[in-house]
């Protein structure tokens, strides 16, 4: 049963607190499960079944071959062909058309014979992610077919090969880069909201008072909040992995023990950004605007999750790296995906030390300003 | 200047200021509380009763001046202090997600009470509130009289020197507040000093004395009963407005 110190006290009156509440239980232990399939497999950059139409005037073995191949990958499905070029407008508004693929006339000889055939791609530019991809999948394709089909002529081939090769992530998952910013995301949800909502209960319905009045130190109060928190971060941690690997197929190529150091040192970045926010928030309700609007938006929009930061104007970029999620981030995929050790995250570690560090001096002076 | 330290009193308090940048909210108050004696102390709002209170509980740093409570020093020694006093808000202060005997066993928990003497302290404890029959509830579900006497048996749980109640009864139908008050005199008669605030002057008659705040400064201190001699009053209420009347502050 619960032991006579004040500690284990309080540590148990927070469990209460969570896992009696069956939406608070369900919140953090569900939601992250969701966030982690729901951006992996709706939200993501990969191209399945992208809609080609085929403008194909030549009609010959070489772009009969083209067009097999791309079929019978699992990125394309040739949807039909058309005949002149000016249908082509009108097919993309209607959106279902992924990309269209121009065919020059005589393709087969003049590849053969000049050298210079040409294929022109066509996509919708308005999702230019999409757009890119696409292209690209496509350009692979074509080039390997062309080289085959030059090949089997007993023709050298006179294209230049380009072959492009994406590192760490052969087949450009999505994932690759969901797995990473999710973590970043839920830990920062869990430790920083929920520990800064659940001083400011505490300061809403007076019971902190109670709590100051008594011989408990406020360190005490304050380390006891955090050991849910920390304890629910790292059930999180384990089946965010565990979805990783199994279902969206990201493996871990790195150790797992830098792994999970790493993770602890963003759980403890994240405790003392809540703390400094409850040490300013009266109210959970104010508390709840502060972390979302002040923590979860920045970390969702420039964490590089959804928009790639890369591409942003310069204020948001320099933006981007006063956020502590994003070197969690760039350092989960150092030693997730590319499988580094601990040299090459030190400089990731340091910042997140030091802003460790900054925000438990910041909330500690802000409590004893509020406690005079 | 330190206080002589003197076995009568529990609570000395000499010259205690408060000020918030110009604003002097607790103006150079001196005052004394014997020990198990129920102290009532008045005001109107904005007076500076809950200012005093939170100085006196360690909450809260003093300007200037100085004050003895439970024989530990305010300002220097509120660790001391915290641990001989227990303290019950207006506000409703136990956790109204947790049963009754869980809210029992976390401030047993706070005050460092033993593991084996826990069991049975929470068992007379209910015993005296007539709670048996609601050691599973959950809090949020007592009726609000209920709740504060309640409260008042867990701020009492560690047998403090000194209890602090800050308006206990606000908001709670007369039944109940008579049977609160009943509560605070078993407490003072185990020895329990009380020093309470209240709005209601009804309740002002139970204190053995009472003082009134008016401007951050102690207007009167003295028995129910003198005091309404005094002033010409028949009751306190009618006391309490010859004295607030010239108030500055509202």
């Amino acid at each position: 049963m619960m032991s006579k110190t004040p500690f284990s006290a309080f540590v148990r009156k927070e469990f209460y607190h969570i896992f009696r509440d069956r939406w608070t239980t369900l919140i953090l232990l569900i939601m992250p499960m969701m966030m982690l399939l729901l951006l992996g497999f709706a939200i993501t950059t990969e191209v399945k079944n992208a809609q080609i139409l085929v403008l194909d005037p030549s009609r010959d073995e070489a772009t009969r071959m083209i067009i097999n191949t791309l079929e019978a990958s699992e990125y394309f499905e040739i949807k039909g062909e058309v005949t002149s070029i000016e249908e082509v407008e009108t097919l993309f508004r209607k959106g279902d058309i992924g990309m269209v693929l121009v065919f020059s006339e005589h393709f087969s000889d003049k590849m053969l014979h000049t050298g210079k055939a040409q294929v022109q791609l066509i996509t919708d530019g308005s999702d230019p992610n999409y757009a890119l991809t696409v292209t690209q999948y496509a350009t692979a394709i074509i080039g390997g077919v062309v080289q085959e089909f030059s090949a089997a002529q007993g023709s050298i081939p006179c294209q230049i090969h380009s072959d492009v090769r994406f590192m760490y992530n052969p087949t450009l998952k999505g994932g690759y880069n969901t797995v990473p910013g999710v973590l970043g995301m839920v830990l920062m949800l869990i430790c920083a909201m929920m520990t800064s909502i659940s001083i400011a209960r505490e300061k809403e319905f007076g019971t902190m008072e109670i709590l100051l009045v008594s011989p408990v130190k406020p360190i005490v109060i304050i380390l006891s909040k955090t050991v849910p928190y920390i304890l629910i971060s790292l059930i999180n941690l384990t089946t965010i992995l565990l979805l990783s690997v199994f279902v969206l197929k990201v493996p871990v190529t790195g150790n797992l023990l830098l792994f999970f150091l790493l993770a602890l040192l963003f759980i403890f970045v994240s405790l003392s950004l809540g703390l400094l926010v409850s040490a300013v928030a009266k109210s959970q309700m104010v508390a709840m605007l502060i972390s979302g609007m002040l923590m979860m938006l920045p970390v969702i929009l420039l964490s590089g999750i959804i928009f790639p930061v890369e591409s942003m104007p310069l204020f948001f970029q320099w933006l981007a790296n006063i956020i502590p999620a994003n070197w969690f981030i760039r350092a989960v995929k150092k030693v997730m995906i590319q499988g580094l050790g601990f040299g090459a995250i030190s400089f990731e570690l340091m910042i997140l030390s030091g802003m460790a560090l900054l925000l438990v001096l910041l909330s500690l002076k802000a409590f004893k300003k509020r406690l005079d | 200047m330190m206080i002589q330290p003197n076995d009568n009193y529990s609570i000395m308090v000499e010259d205690l200021t408060k000020r918030f940048g110009s604003f002097t909210a607790v103006d150079h108050i001196s005052f004394e509380v014997k020990k198990g004696e129920i102290f009532g102390f008045l005001g109107a709002n904005g007076a500076g009763k809950t200012t005093a209170m939170k100085m006196l509980c360690g909450l809260s740093k003093p300007t200037s001046g100085n004050a003895l409570v439970a024989g530990f020093e305010v300002g220097k020694d509120n660790e001391g202090i915290k641990k001989n006093i227990g303290y019950m808000s207006q506000r409703f202060s136990l956790y109204e997600e947790l049963k009754v005997w869980e809210n029992m066993r976390l401030y047993a928990g706070i005050y460092g009470i033993p593991e084996k003497q826990i069991k049975e302290r929470i068992e007379l404890m209910l015993e005296s509130l007539g709670f048996q029959n609601e050691i599973n509830t959950f809090v949020k579900s007592l009726p609000v009289g209920w709740k504060q006497k309640l409260a008042f048996a867990v701020s009492i749980i560690h047998n403090p020197k000194i209890v602090f109640l800050d308006e206990p009864t606000g908001g709670v139908d007369p039944a109940s507040r008579r049977q609160f008050w009943e509560l605070i005199y078993q407490a003072a008669d185990k020895g329990i000093t009380v020093f309470v605030t209240t709005h209601y002057m009804d309740e002002a008659e139970y204190c053995n004395r009472i003082s009134i705040m008016v401007d951050g400064k102690i207007a009167v201190i003295d028995k129910p009963q003198t005091l309404k001699m005094q002033y010409h009053g028949r009751n306190m209420d009618e006391v309490f407005r010859k004295l607030a009347r010239n108030a500055v502050r509202s």
